[in-house]
């Protein structure tokens, strides 16, 4: 029973990194301007694909040692994608900047269709893979049972975690993590202090796609396939994290990521998978009853 | 990447100016609906390729008495809804007088509705759902067999070859996946066999490792799963990557070579069974045809010669009835045709008199074998 129970505790861990990871991109952007950027699923979905395109370039350069083939796809994808990230908030967000709430949340969602169209077009509506990078599995006796954990599953946690280490780090200690968090908490004062907020906005769009980026490459390497609508579900719970954790709050994010991919692992495993999203709904609405500005979010104060 | 960019719009035009072309003379407008867009496109696409060779074989030998087969393309991406939608259109703008589709039972069903009150005649190559030809519509048919048999031949290979004691089924909660899921557990219980485990996964997720982690924890001999290959690959995947060996046996939407894609290489399909009609590649009947489609460079698998039958079956009734429904509907009941898949005949509902189910085997090098 602690084998099974460990078991499912491992699944949902890498399960909510990978929710975490993503989550990341939607509480930056709505910590900053207050918007829910709906296409980020989609850039998730095209930074899968970018990771299989960076694979098949290096090894046709001629790379195969496992290091430097997820290194150097690593990076190309994170560079792409957040060039992905910084271009769709200049094409789709920044000239709405000044106009009402609702006008980026449309132009979100039409964002989100375009992306998933281009990848259908362009890279055809079938389904895609890569080949297995890490094979191996690790197992250990846990009292009458065994727990196994493959070397690609560490991987993703490890990669995960320090993805978000290095973030954290970012935001808390150096300079650009003070911009940002100058311009989270008064954009107008902060433009008064000579920061230059719009940016800062294309930079927090660029490290929130980064962060999918990363996501993009740990689960294709884990799954090994996806097509252009891998993005619309993970989006939806990511963004189920997000709130989960408090949306704005950066370790919130992370936290709830890895809060739901438990519950739902735990629920499938002890009652039924069926209803596994009913269950981290319910969650969700329970929170959200009592403490709505979610799990780390800071309270909503009326200025008066 | 450029390529593919390039050819799609072209075709489109191609296609296009074609229609606009033809469409002024009297012509026998044909729509083929399915998925040519979403997950399960590959579906789409065989048909496509099915039902245009069909449709240029039949127009170069004449026509339907003198009149050509001129095809109209509906995107359901097997989505309810957008079903409807290409159905009315098919219907309304496009003025078909027969439908070859859709391909998901959870499209098909509702479209059919449509066709049914404009009068359509509608056969469909892959949808088996068993309902489906249930519901007293005069004008529809299939082309291939039914859930509930195609569930007691998978249950009674289960038992009697793999002597399974502990069976495990898994749907993916949809009209096709769990009605396949519940014939099979019907055909299993009938025999007195009970499964260890019923429960459904979410289509379109790709991370079923809790489930299989409690599927390994049962240590079944076979899981049995309906549904299609983007769920099914994942999910024979991890459950090899946690070292869950039971067999796994699914029914005839895996029958494309993009499971393999979706598992993740040959490696994980090996030994993967599942059920699907007898292969009609391996038909003295369709011989030629099939080297056409090679020679152009397409392998006419899954459900690709079944839309060439339906066709066929389309263009026999109207050159044996008129362009009738109704007519044509009540010959193709009371009359055989030969297809590329052989001597095909209907019964009263519109399911196929003889259906074929036979349990094929996916090796270590990606392909499948019937056994």
């Amino acid at each position: 029973m602690e084998a099974f129970f460990l078991q499912q505790l491992i699944n949902g861990l890498t399960l909510g990194a990978v929710y975490g990871l993503i989550a990341i991109g939607y509480t930056m952007v709505y910590g900053i301007i207050g918007m829910i950027n709906f296409a980020h699923g989609e850039v998730y979905m095209i930074s899968a694909y970018l990771c299989a395109i960076g694979l098949a370039l290096l090894s046709y350069f001629g790379i195969h040692s496992f290091p430097l083939l997820i290194f150097g796809t690593l990076i190309f994808t994170i560079v792409v994608t957040g060039v992905y990230g910084w271009t769709i908030e200049r094409i789709a967000y920044r000239p709405l900047r000044n106009s009402t709430r609702l006008a980026p949340l449309i132009s979100a969602i039409g964002m989100s269709l375009i992306l998933q169209n281009y990848a259908q077009i362009s890279q055809g509506p079938n389904q895609q893979g890569i080949p297995t990078l890490l094979t191996g599995v690790l197992r250990f006796e846990v009292g009458d049972g065994v727990v196994q954990i493959t070397w690609t599953k560490v991987f993703i946690l490890a990669a995960a975690l320090a993805g978000m280490a290095l973030l954290t780090w970012i935001i808390q200690y150096t300079r650009l993590g003070r911009i940002c968090r100058a311009t989270q908490q008064d954009r107008k004062m902060a433009s008064i202090l000579g920061i230059n907020t719009d940016r800062v906005i294309s930079l927090v769009f660029v490290i929130g796609a980064a962060m999918a980026g990363l996501a993009g490459v740990l689960v294709t390497m884990n799954y090994g396939t996806f097509d252009f609508y891998a993005g619309f579900i993970i989006g939806i719970k990511a963004f189920t994290a997000a709130v989960l954790g408090g949306i704005g709050s950066l370790p919130g994010a992370m936290l709830g990521g890895l809060l739901l991919g438990i519950a739902e692992a735990q629920f499938a495993g002890m009652v039924n998978s069926d209803y596994k999203d009913v269950f981290s709904f319910a969650l969700l609405v329970v929170i959200l009853i009592f403490r709505p500005q979610g799990l780390l979010g800071r309270p909503l104060v009326t200025k008066v | 990447m450029s390529l593919k960019l390039l050819k799609l719009p072209l075709q489109v035009v191609i296609a296009g100016c074609l229609s606009t072309a033809l469409s002024a003379q009297a012509d026998v407008k044909v729509g083929v609906a399915g998925p040519f867009t979403g997950p399960n496109a590959t579906y789409g696409a065989q048909y496509w390729k099915g039902a245009s060779q069909a449709v240029a074989d039949i127009n170069a030998a004449g026509g339907i008495k003198g009149e050509k087969i001129v095809l109209v393309q509906g995107d359901d991406a097997c989505e309810p809804k957008q079903a409807v939608a290409v159905a009315n259109r098919l219907v309304d703008e496009s003025k078909v007088s027969a439908v070859v589709g859709h391909f998901c039972s959870s499209s098909t069903m509702p479209a059919s509705e449509v066709y049914d009150e404009a009068g359509v005649l509608t056969i469909t190559p892959g949808s088996t759902n068993p309902k489906i030809t249930e519901r007293d519509m005069k004008g529809m048919f299939r082309m291939c067999g039914r859930d509930d048999q195609q569930g007691t031949v998978a249950a009674n290979y289960m038992l009697d070859v793999l002597k399974a004691k502990k069976i495990v089924v898994i749907h993916d909660k949809d009209t096709y996946g769990q009605g396949l899921a519940d014939a099979t557990k019907a055909a299993l219980e009938k025999r007195g066999t009970k499964e260890v485990l019923y429960e459904g996964l979410s289509r379109g997720e790709k991370d079923f490792n809790a489930l299989v982690t409690k599927i390994g924890s049962l240590k079944p001999d076979v899981v049995y799963f309906g549904g299609c290959h983007p769920e099914a690959g994942p999910l024979v995947r991890q459950m090899r990557e946690q070292g869950v060996q039971a067999k796994f046996f699914s029914g005839d939407c895996i029958v494309t070579q993009e499971m393999v894609t979706a598992a993740g290489g040959p490696q994980y399909t090996n030994g993967v069974l599942m059920t699907f009609g007898n292969d009609p590649r391996t038909l003295a009947a369709g011989k030629s045809v099939i080297e056409k489609f090679r020679a152009g460079g397409f392998e006419p698998e899954g459900y690709t010669l079944y839309a060439y039958a339906s066709i066929q079956a389309i263009a026999a009734a109207y050159n044996g009835a008129g362009k009738d429904n109704e007519k044509a509907s009540e010959w193709l009941k009371s009359h055989s045709v030969d297809t590329v898949m052989g001597k095909k005949a209907w019964d009263g509902k519109g399911d196929l008199k003889v259906s074929d189910y036979v349990v094929y085997k996916w090796d270590d090098k990606g392909k499948y074998h019937q056994l």
